[in-house]
């Protein structure tokens, strides 16, 4: 049932019974999952696959990155802004090892994937033949589920549990590794979607007992205070939310994964809680009497030191996956199950509630932050151009409608930080793992995934010289997406923390770079570089109204600073806000 | 190393796929757990394999955790842990003995006695004894075995257990998971209706 949101319509089960080439089987499987782009790169032991996928290019769509790296991003850029899974198809041997940081990313980030190897013949497995490696070995701790198909009658229901497990309960990368004989060798195709495994339930059932004493602790509450998921993103869930959330007149901070789950003007909208997220949600967390997390899972990143976290609340944590309950912050009240499902239930047994005195705390420390870091960040007069400044202006100009992909690092902050949304599904961003070189991929996939938006791709000159490659499957294909480099000539967020905790020695930190706007037109992409306050506007402008990719690379403040902040391993309430100021 | 730690024998059921073993382990390794002992073999349930496995821990917490993270692999049915008092639990032993080493003792009477052993073999070069029961008492075998004739070979198997509570925990589950079929398939043929 969740699956059939997730997929496009589905092409009827094949009932008549055929005999095809693995290959051709697993092409066939692909598309009766619905599936119409797969990002990828050939090799030797992919072959008959691609050969296969040479008479199909009418039903699946074929982008070839640069890199496997980029194939994989491209499918969670696809995956997070679609609904759908991502499908990524690489060689064996360095086709899959390069294709790792992008399995573990989605597994962090629990990005519905289902990522096909090649793989050396069957007879020759173990016995390091050229390109083999272990993939199952290496990639079972890092997926939701890894499988060695060593013969071709296993193709097809292994296809099918594949994309069950990646879509349903809590999304996530699954690998499967095809063995070159299985791909040539033929048998009998019936395909069957799976909907049922015994040793797995992907969504428990919602108990009503524990429905009813989340409600009544809502209702007991006077300072509610609401942790927005990805999960609410994952489940489709946008809507009982806000339900949920305005029926208890609850203010919440989102994850910077559950950012776009509400869009950014609603009036209980607190803004990002975490090491640099606003300040008010942050100190609130920590002066609620009732915390309701909802599909998010209490990251180092959003709680700081545990033993200072929310001591002084009862914590009430809705999540579909069970693992994730008490992992880090003891609960009150566990509600296991779909937030589809439990959120409109509670919703019902809630009283009408507003927390005018409440809220109104919020405002204090929300212009307090204003005061101290946003005005000078997105408004300065003068000076060097700063990153919150450029984000500000790209999404004003893209009336907060756009796509937001970023890579990772201080630009990725200063994005999460300013840009803004009116829909769902407006944020991609490297967030559990943390992956330089993410941006520039995942934008393209999530051009592909949502190609009626508008992508603006945020990286920084580190991270976009880990996959500038990419800029070849950019132009190859013609994908317009909006580059948006925020150049420091630094590793801008390591640099940060050399300044702030390792007395200003800036060990390897200095970037000597190319011309990025020769490397853009290289490849065709059209490229303007600012490095005055006064341009900005207009380049942004000419950006946005470019038919095509575009380079807009901004000079920025060379050490700038993403305030406020965190330090790492301490408790939420003691934040830093730079520039002399305290709380 | 292990005072103040207790040993939680956890248990699992899985479904008979390669490589579940390796995918279980890196779960211990992640927290750092050493495993003890470890026991597989086919369960009373066709298809379905049981992992017997030990480990000391001083954080009760972290084999909730624990548990809950091998549960949550898709080709596993249940895991749970106990500690001993909730088990009937055993090991087997084997011992490899001298010959003549035994006959210069004297008496093979006196350790089936004294330590219920059952004699598995006799030739001209070895005795092998075996011995079933808690660590202790194979452990207290051995010990007396070593400081009276000398042991050739010692083996001793991971830790087999039952629970003595009358919840029967996989067939509970599995009994859930037939029901959850059930509704989805009637779900399904409303909707293609």
């Amino acid at each position: 049932m969740e699956r059939d949101k997730q997929t496009q319509p589905i092409i009827a089960p094949v009932t008549e019974t055929e005999t095809l080439s693995g290959s051709e089987i697993l092409i066939r499987a692909l598309v009766a999952e619905g599936v119409d782009t797969v990002f990828g790169y050939p090799g030797g032991a992919i072959m008959p696959v691609f050969d296969a996928l040479y008479d199909y290019k009418e039903r699946i769509k074929h982008i070839l990155v640069r890199h496997e790296q980029g194939a994989v991003h491209a499918a969670q850029g696809y995956a997070r802004v679609s609904e759908k899974v991502g499908v990524a198809l690489v060689t064996s041997g360095p086709g899959a090892t390069n294709a790792i940081t992008g399995i573990t990313d989605a597994m962090m980030d629990s990005t519905p994937m289902v990522v096909i190897s090649g793989q050396v013949n069957s007879s020759l497995l173990g016995s390091d033949a050229f390109q083999e490696a272990d993939v199952i070995g290496v990639t079972l701790p890092i997926t939701k589920w890894a499988y060695q198909i060593r013969r071709v009658e296993d193709i097809a229901w292994a296809v099918s549990r594949a994309f069950y497990i990646a879509a349903s309960g809590r999304p996530g990368p699954v690998v499967l590794d095809i063995a070159k004989d299985a791909q040539v060798n033929s048998c009998d195709f019936n395909y069957q979607r799976t909907t049922f495994l015994r040793s797995y339930q992907p969504v428990p059932d919602v108990e009503k007992d524990r429905v009813k004493m989340a409600a009544e602790l809502i209702n007991s509450a006077k300072k509610p205070f609401a942790l927005v998921g990805q999960g609410v993103i994952l489940g489709n869930a946008e809507e009982e939310l806000q339900a949920f959330l305005e029926k208890g007149g609850i203010p919440f901070g989102s994850t910077i994964l559950g950012l776009s789950a509400i869009p950014s003007d609603h009036p209980l909208n607190q803004g990002m809680l975490g090491m640099h997220g606003n300040v008010a949600p942050n100190i609130k967390t920590n002066e609620c009497d009732v915390l309701i997390a909802i599909g998010m899972r209490f990251d180092d990143r959003v709680t700081g030191d545990l033993k200072t976290y929310a001591k002084q609340a009862k914590v009430i944590h809705f999540d579909i996956d069970m693992a994730e309950l008490d992992k880090n912050v003891k609960t009150t009240v566990k509600v296991a199950g779909d937030a589809k499902v439990s959120l409109p239930m509670v919703t019902e047994l809630l009283e009408e509630r507003a927390h005018p005195e409440w809220l109104a705390g919020f405002e204090t420390y929300d212009q307090k932050e204003y005061d101290c870091i946003i005005k000078n960040e997105l408004y300065p007069e003068s000076g060097e151009i700063k990153m919150g400044e450029v984000v500000n202006k790209v999404t004003e100009a893209t009336n907060n409608e756009a796509i937001c992909v970023t890579d990772v690092g201080q630009h990725q902050m200063m994005a999460t930080r300013y840009f803004k949304y009116n829909q769902s599904r407006s944020m991609v961003t490297s967030g559990g793992l943390g992956t330089m070189g993410f941006g520039l991929p995942a934008g393209i996939g999530a051009k592909y995934g949502a190609p009626d938006r508008t992508v603006c791709i945020f990286v920084g000159d580190g991270g976009l010289q880990m996959t500038m490659h990419e800029f070849g499957t950019i132009m190859d294909y013609g994908i317009d997406v909006k580059i948006i480099l925020l150049n420091n000539n630094f590793l801008g967020m390591v640099r940060q923390w050399q300044e702030l905790f390792f007395d200003e020695r800036y060990s390897e930190t200095r970037l000597k770079n190319p011309d990025f706007i020769k490397v853009a037109d290289a490849y065709g992409i059209k490229g303007r570089k600012v490095t005055e306050r006064e341009e900005l506007g207009e380049a942004i402008a000419e950006m946005l109204g470019h038919n095509g990719s575009y380079l807009l690379e901004v000079v920025v403040e060379t050490k700038g600073m993403v305030y406020p902040m965190v330090p790492s391993g301490g408790s939420i309430s003691n934040i830093l806000l730079g520039n002399g100021h305290s709380l | 190393m292990n005072e103040n730690k207790t040993l939680y024998t956890i248990t699992i059921f899985s479904e008979n796929t390669v490589g579940v073993l390796n995918q279980i382990t890196t779960i211990f390794t992640r927290r750092q757990l050493n495993i003890e002992t470890l026991s597989v073999s086919p369960s009373a349930i066709e298809g379905i394999h049981k992992f017997t496995i030990t480990t000391f821990s001083d954080d009760e917490e972290v084999m909730k955790k624990l548990v809950r993270l091998i549960d949550k692999r898709v080709d596993i049915l249940k895991a749970y842990y106990n500690t001993d008092e909730d088990l009937v639990h055993q090991e087997l032993a084997l011992y490899k003995l001298s010959t003549e080493k035994v006959m210069e003792h004297g008496s093979i009477e006196y350790f089936v006695r004294k330590y219920n052993v059952r004699v598995l073999e006799v030739s001209v070069d070895c005795v092998v004894f075996l011995k079933a029961g808690h660590f202790v008492e194979t452990q207290g075998l051995f010990e007396e075995l070593a400081s009276t004739i000398g042991v050739l070979q010692f083996v001793r198997s991971g830790r087999i257990a039952i629970t003595k509570s009358k919840v029967e925990r996989l067939s509970d589950m599995l009994a859930k998971r037939e029901e959850h079929k059930k509704k989805t398939i009637e779900l399904n043929t409303i909707s293609s209706l």
